[in-house]
């Protein structure tokens, strides 16, 4: 019923047009187990690639729907953002991933360039993904918290997260 | 504050010092979170000059109820509760959006009988009514006319009875399941939808003769907040937002899900019929409009249900309830028209479990929300809550 817009004819024509701008090191690997193919980008390098689907008038990738933060798992030590582009005037789809080993230091959290000089959306989600996955996003304008209040400790969505005992002070029961 | 490393608190510093130039050189206004016309709560802090608005900085997030962290922690069927109370006042339609990826994930959605998705239609549009008469209503009374706020309560009240009678619940129903329904449609259900869209036609004509056509809410809503269609494409806007700023983007006819492949209706665009193209009253117009489009929607449902697919003794709606809901490993986003917008859910399914590793929500409200910054420099104080009255934010979505 549903007309699938992910199509693998599609991913294809758009792996031969970032390779060919980029080089081949731009895509690590395809993932097609799913419904949903995925292209993993190098993380170094997805605000380019994310300016040039959006510019380039064969793919025009100019809506940024979905952006999330994920925890690869407590044994993986792996965070990863995974964007969900829409092409309006060719009502296709595309899925992009890009993920970095982590030590899980609180000091030292995995760190991703931001996209929002491409998708001014990007700009909240990536402040979603820092507030409750812990993934810092360089070169953002204002990466505050934005759900949760700005003394929070610890980022909620991640794997090892623990509940605090004590806000303030206050012992929570 | 977190107290690790100095670079992740730039941010927040630069905020605050921010806030305290600016309570200098000009004033800072809170608006919120108990304002009433922030539909919610909603926290705005607004840097003005005078009456002039120079800069608003949102703030969310205190209706957080960790959506995706109970998520991550239930079994699909039990999340689906958790959606309605996203965005409240469209529980149909979100639990829709999350049962059609799960089922399209568990590779059973081929299978669903007609009768069911069709059923699923006639709520979920229901409830679209049922939303898009408390944008326009409290619209209405955001800008002074109290009125149209009763009418569409009233009416409201209607679809609210008849979505009770089906669920047992008045506004958080969790009746559509993954694979099915909770039940069947009562007897006589359809009758009354019948009825119902009979009263209601001409109550949308009052309606507008009341307020779309008023000249004061015309002049208080036209050339006011306008939304450039590079700019809402840009901020993620979708919904009556980018529909509103003229461009004819509507999933349920990109994607072609559920039952709408089959059934008849425009997309109504903002044209800029009394100011510019993508103004707050080109928002408000499109609601209108769509509210007409989904009786049309109802009205061939009801026939469709009445006629070919009338309900039977052997109909169970409970029949394809899959016993374990374990969809293979993958990732998977669905993605579906909500009233406010492109309403979106990411899984992240390990194959092994009932419990999703990761399920992200992109809620339309979310996105459209983060315009607002944009859109209201240099606007009169009185104009920004026009302004958020026509973007038709519900909290419950935003934070989630």
């Amino acid at each position: 019923m549903e007309k699938s817009t992910f199509g693998t004819m599609i991913l294809e024509e758009i792996k031969t047009l970032l390779t060919e701008k980029f080089g081949e090191d731009i895509i690590q690997e395809t993932e097609t187990t799913g419904l949903q193919p995925a292209l993993l980008i190098n993380p170094d390098r997805i605000a380019e690639v994310c300016l040039e689907l959006r510019d380039n008038p064969k793919t025009y990738f100019d809506f940024l729907a979905c952006l999330t933060g994920v925890d690869y798992g407590k044994d993986n030590n792996r965070f990863g953002v995974v964007y969900h582009l829409t092409s309006i005037p060719y009502k296709t789809q595309i899925t992009l991933k890009i993920s970095k080993e982590n030590n899980r230091d609180l000091d030292e959290l995995p760190t991703f360039e931001s996209i929002s000089s491409v998708y001014k959306t990007a700009e909240w989600h990536e402040r979603e993904a820092y507030d409750l996955v812990g993934i810092f996003f360089e070169n953002h304008p204002d990466l505050r918290r934005i759900l949760l209040p700005d003394d929070w400790e610890g980022y909620p969505l991640r794997k090892d997260y623990a509940n605090a005992e004590f806000y303030k002070g206050i012992k929570i029961d | 504050m977190n107290s690790h490393h100095p670079i992740y608190q730039q941010a927040y510093q630069n905020y605050e010092q921010k806030i305290a130039q600016a309570s200098v050189e000009d004033m800072v206004l809170n608006m919120g979170p108990q304002h009433p016309s922030t539909h919610g709560v909603l926290r705005l802090e607004l840097i003005t000059d005078g009456e002039i608005v120079k800069e608003v900085i949102p703030h969310i997030g205190y209706l957080h109820r960790c959506f995706e962290k109970h998520a991550e922690s239930l079994t699909y069927q039990q999340t689906i509760p958790f959606t309605d109370r996203m965005d409240y006042l469209a529980s149909m339609n979100n639990s829709h959006a999350f049962v059609m990826g799960v089922e399209r994930m568990m590779g059973i959605d081929k299978d669903i009988p007609k009768r069911i998705e069709y059923i699923r239609v006639l709520v979920c549009e229901l409830n679209r009514i049922a939303s898009h008469l408390i944008a326009i209503g409290t619209y209405g009374i955001d800008i002074g006319a109290f009125t149209p706020f009763l009418w569409c309560f009233r009416d409201r009240e209607h679809i609210m009875g008849m979505l009770e009678w089906a669920s047992g619940s008045r506004m958080l129903y969790n009746y559509i399941w993954v694979g099915g329904l909770f039940y069947d449609i009562p007897v006589g259900f359809e009758e009354r939808c019948k009825e119902f869209v009979d009263y209601f036609k001409p109550k949308m004509l009052e309606m507008n003769q009341l307020l779309t056509d008023n000249q004061i809410f015309i002049n208080r809503t036209a050339n006011v907040g306008v939304l450039p269609m590079d700019v809402a494409i840009n901020y993620g806007c979708s919904g009556p937002m980018l529909r509103g700023s003229g461009l004819k983007w509507d999933l349920r006819r990109i994607d072609n899900y559920s039952a709408y492949p089959e059934l008849e209706f425009d997309i109504p665009i903002g044209t800029g019929l009394m100011g510019t193209v993508g103004d707050c009253w080109d928002r408000y117009k499109v609601r209108v409009d769509e509210i007409e489009q989904s009786l049309k929607i109802i009205e061939q449902c009801v026939e469709r249900l009445q006629k070919e697919l009338k309900r039977t003794p052997d109909f169970d709606p409970r029949a394809l309830l899959p016993r374990k809901t374990i969809p293979k490993a993958q990732d998977y986003y669905v993605r579906c028209e909500g009233p406010k917008g492109e309403l979106g859910f990411y899984f992240m399914a390990d194959g092994k479990s009932e419990i999703p590793t990761r399920v992200k929500s992109r809620a339309p409200s979310f996105s459209n929300l983060s315009v607002l910054p944009e859109i209201t420099k240099g606007v009169l104080i009185a104009d920004l809550v026009a302004i958020i009255g026509s973007i038709d934010i519900v909290l419950g979505e935003v934070d989630r």
